[in-house]
Order: structure tokens, then C-alpha cells, then sequence
């Protein structure tokens, strides 16, 4: 498959479908930093991760919308207010949704999954209901438009490199927050045993409200991200759940570098192969060498090695 | 300093604890024995809030805790050392003594925490998962400690620990008691430690206590008797 180009057309094609990948790569990341944050803390799989995601493609299409027709002066800018208010809209959400909920369901491990499921349809038709079934498209500011050519064959669009930036700093900002801060503390003693948390004093209940609500914020800010590469329609979340488990499990949880290294392993195998065969062959081929690999290692990529 | 009044406790349908009554003293070291299954750990649990009592009353300095959820009962001065030590496995040792400090509002870990346990101190970069027995048991009693509690309770903190040790904790814990000025409740199944460390021993049999006699009086032969095998 590879005869048909030459040596300098083949080095392109990688070149731009890495940098593809890496697009891919950043919603993966921040999907998938939520979902492990809230698996890992909570047990439950949040079915209902993506319809987050995609409220905060549709806080950033309305942010857009409002700028352009009120404010359009500040378009340039309207971006980062659209990425807080996604985060915002999204994170109070999910604390609704915990505290309505995911906390009566957390001794039944499996019924978070129907229930959050269930959650996924609810919120899927809201959105057809409020925003209409047509895919929405975001309108971007002149700046974020174009690429950057490097060499004659290779051009790197510039909202894909906003979008890595904005993924690598909000990787930073929550592996600071979980890893340096008290309540990142506390949320890593929930996680290892919530009954000893809050038998040293840790309300367990408010870490894990708190907890839902950054996870399904950072889905939030990932719909932003998303908004850039794709339009946002009532169940475009859903085709991104499944890749975002795999990246998860992959990854081995509780590993933030283990969901990182995941995540970007499958997103440019993903990418690259897509290339050169049709999408769903790729995906096939991709899902095979992650069971292949998951038989060796179960754990995932990363586990701690400790005592239990 | 904590009253136990007319505690019952069960598992659904199976009443464990059938109405204990232990009355502790500020500044005193209460040691509860028993064999397995005779309801150490339950009435340890339940005076933690992790299993729901069904009757009877928990009260600290005449508060009552009854009722009151895990992380409220250690903000009003109960401090757990838990069967197995529980310490967070993948946190380093610094970062586990600090999850105590949610409840005392302490942003650094007292000093004389360190100075109690030195090991931790030269350790405070290592993941707790990585120490030896003895090393996961201070650091248990040091977490509990940084929630500067009015009463610690240590279930079997002897367990699995070499005979060294086991003598060396009850120093330490004798001087806990007399610089932090708190009372101790330590279940037990090992007498010479139980005799080493307590000032009254308490017998628990079948969710009932069938004895309760002051360090002095304590009959060794007769308390043996409700420990053997």
C-alpha cells in the first residue's frame, strides 16, 4: 500500500497525519483525564461523558453566536470566555448529576452504568430538542484560521496547535491539582479507600461531588477543543465514548501518564492508518493490537507497583 | 472522655454487639481483648461510623457521635487505626500523614509527629506501599495523630508485626498518651502487650464484655482463657 508514494510524498503524509493525530490525541486526552478521574473515584462509568463534552461544544457555538452578534469587536478573544463557560456549564451539570443521582448508586456499581446511560439519551434529546438536529458549526476568529506552511508538502493548521497547547496546559494545570494540592490529596485517599478517607477525617462525599463535577468540566472544555474538528450535533459525543474508555483502560487506570502514552498511541495509529485504508478497517486493526496487548498486560500500559 | 452506652450493633438480621457499656477516662489506656470473631472490629467500626449502630449511644465529652458520619466524628476528636493498617498505598508517606491534617485544618504535619517516628521522617518521600510492616503501622498511628484527636482507637496494631516491634509500640504509645495528654482504646489479642500497654483490660466475648479489671487486677490465667484457641 505504501508502493504507490514516494519517499519524500511518504514522510509528508506521516508528517501531516501525526499532526492530525495529535488533534485527535488532545480531545482523547481530555476526555479520557475526566473519565479515569471519575472512574477512579468513583467506580462509576459515566456513559453520559460525551453529551458533557458536547454541552460544551454547544456553550462555545452559543458564545460564538453571542460575540458575533453583540460583541463583535471581541470576537478574537471569544474562545477562552467560551472555554470557561464550557468548563462552568459543564462542571455544574455534573454536580447536579451526582448529587441527583450517581451518590444513591454508588453501592450498585452497575446500575451507574444503565442510569448514566440512560442520563446519555436524556441529554441527547434535550439538545435535539433545544438546539434542533442539525450539526451546528463554530465560526473561528481570523487568528486561529490557515496553517503554518513548514516545507513545501507539509502545512500544520493553527487552531490544531491552540488546540495541543490548550491540552498540554490543562494536563499541567490538573496533574498539579491532583498531585500537589490538599485537595488533590484528598482525592487520591478517596480513591485508594474511601472508607479510611473518611475515617481520617476527609468528607468523602463532598470530594466526590467535587470530584464529577472537574471531570465532566474538562469534558467541557474538551466540547471547545472539539468545536474546531468537527460539528457539533446531539450525538456527536457518543462516537467518542467508546475510543475514550479504550483509552482509559489502555492506559491503565489511576495512571495519568499511562491514559497520555494511551492516549496518544491510539490516536496516531488511528490517524495514520486512515490513510491508507478506510476508516473502520483502521479502527478494526487498531482495536486488535490494544486486546492483543491487554491480554499480556491486563493492568494497562502504567500500574504503580506497590504492596497491597 | 467517651461513653459507650447500651451499644447494639448488627450485620442486617445478625446482632454482633448486644449492649456494651465502656466508659472511658481522659488519659487512659483501654485495652479490649478477645478472640476472632467476638466483636473487636465491629465495635471499633461502629464507634467510626462505618457500620450504622442500631441501639444505644456514642458520646465524646458528652457530645453525641451517634449518627454522625465518619469525617465529622474525627473532626469531633476520634482517631482510627484500622485492622491492617489501610494506609493509601500509592501516596507517599509525607502525603499520607497530610490527608490527616483535612480535619485539624494544620497546613504542614506537626513536628512532633516526626520526632514520635523518626523512620517516617528519613522515608517521607516513599510510597507508603513500600514499607515494612512495622514502618505502615507508625505511619497508621502518625496519620491518625495528625487529626490531633481527644481519643485514638487501634485495632490489633500487633498483627503481623515481629516481637521487637511489638514492644517497642507500646513504648511509644505510653508516651503519645502522656505528651498529647489523650485517651487510648486498642483492641488486642496478645496479652503480654495488652499487660504492657493498658491501665484496665476489658474481655469481649460474644458482642458482650465479661470482664473489666484495672492493670492491677487483671487475672492473667483467666484472661488467657477466653484467648486460647
Amino acid at each position: 500500500m505504501f508502493g504507490d508514494y514516494s519517499l519524500s510524498d511518504l514522510g509528508a503524509i506521516f508528517a501531516m497525519q501525526g499532526f492530525a493525530g495529535l488533534i485527535l490525541f488532545s480531545v482523547y486526552v481530555l476526555m479520557a483525564l475526566g473519565l479515569a478521574i471519575i472512574f477512579g473515584q468513583m467506580g462509576v462509568i459515566n456513559m453520559a461523558h460525551g453529551e458533557f463534552m458536547i454541552l460544551g461544544a454547544y456553550v462555545t457555538w452559543m458564545t460564538s453566536n453571542f460575540f458575533q452578534s453583540y460583541l463583535p469587536s471581541l470576537f478574537a478573544g471569544y474562545f477562552f470566555i467560551a472555554m470557561i463557560l464550557a468548563f462552568l456549564a459543564s462542571g455544574a451539570l455534573g454536580m447536579l448529576v451526582e448529587w441527583a443521582l450517581i451518590r444513591h448508586l454508588y453501592k450498585r456499581p452497575l446500575d451507574t452504568l444503565l442510569a448514566t446511560w440512560g442520563l446519555s439519551l436524556i441529554l441527547q434529546q434535550a439538545y435535539r430538542s433545544i438546539f434542533g438536529a442539525r450539526e451546528v458549526g463554530v465560526e473561528l476568529p481570523q487568528w486561529m484560521l490557515g496553517s503554518k506552511q513548514v516545507t513545501d508538502t507539509i502545512e500544520i493548521p493553527i487552531n490544531g496547535m491552540f488546540v495541543m497547547a490548550l491540552t498540554v496546559l490543562i494536563t499541567l494545570a490538573v496533574s498539579y491539582v491532583l498531585f500537589w494540592s490538599r485537595w488533590g490529596r484528598q482525592v487520591r485517599a478517596v480513591v485508594q479507600n474511601r472508607v479510611m478517607a473518611g475515617a481520617v477525617g476527609i468528607n468523602t462525599e463532598k470530594v466526590d461531588r467535587y470530584t464529577f463535577g472537574l471531570g465532566c468540566g474538562i469534558a467541557g472544555i474538551a466540547g471547545s477543543a472539539f468545536t474546531m474538528i468537527g460539528s457539533t450535533g446531539p450525538t456527536s459525543g457518543q462516537l467518542y465514548i467508546v475510543d475514550t474508555f479504550l483509552v482509559v483502560v489502555f492506559g491503565g487506570a489511576a495512571s495519568l501518564f499511562g491514559t497520555i502514552a494511551s492516549a496518544f498511541s491510539i490516536s496516531q495509529a488511528q490517524s495514520t492508518m486512515e490513510f491508507f485504508m478506510s476508516g473502520s478497517m483502521a479502527k478494526v486493526l487498531t482495536l486488535l493490537a490494544i486486546v492483543a496487548i491487554l491480554m499480556v498486560r491486563p493492568q494497562g500500559l502504567f500500574a504503580l507497583k506497590v504492596r497491597k | 472522655m467517651l461513653a459507650i452506652n447500651d451499644l447494639h450493633v448488627a450485620y442486617g438480621q445478625s446482632e454482633v454487639l448486644h449492649g456494651l457499656n465502656i466508659d472511658v477516662a481522659p488519659n487512659e489506656i483501654v485495652a479490649i481483648m478477645g478472640r476472632n470473631g467476638m466483636g473487636k472490629t465491629t465495635l471499633m467500626k461502629s464507634l467510626m461510623g462505618i457500620i450504622p449502630q442500631r441501639k444505644g449511644s456514642i458520646a465524646m465529652n458528652g457530645t453525641e457521635l451517634g449518627g454522625l458520619k465518619s469525617y465529622e466524628r474525627v473532626a469531633k476528636g476520634l482517631a482510627y487505626v484500622p485492622q491492617g493498617r489501610m494506609i493509601f498505598s500509592t501516596m507517599t508517606v509525607k502525603e499520607n500523614i497530610e490527608t490527616g491534617l483535612a480535619a485539624s485544618g494544620d497546613s504542614e504535619v506537626p513536628a512532633d509527629i516526626y520526632e514520635l517516628f523518626p523512620v517516617l521522617l528519613e522515608m517521607k518521600g516513599r510510597r507508603g506501599g513500600n514499607l515494612s510492616g512495622g514502618q505502615q503501622q507508625q505511619l497508621a498511628i502518625a496519620r491518625a495523630l495528625a487529626t490531633r484527636p481527644k481519643v485514638l482507637l487501634l485495632d490489633e496494631p500487633t498483627e503481623g508485626i515481629q516481637p521487637s516491634i511489638i514492644r517497642e509500640m507500646a513504648r511509644t504509645l505510653k508516651r503519645i498518651r502522656d505528651s498529647r495528654g489523650l485517651s487510648i482504646i486498642v483492641s488486642e489479642q496478645v496479652l503480654s502487650f495488652a499487660l504492657d500497654v493498658a491501665d484496665r483490660v476489658l474481655v469481649i466475648e460474644n458482642g458482650e464484655i465479661v470482664r473489666d479489671e484495672p492493670r492491677a487486677g487483671v487475672d492473667e490465667a483467666q484472661v488467657a482463657k477466653y484467648l486460647s484457641v
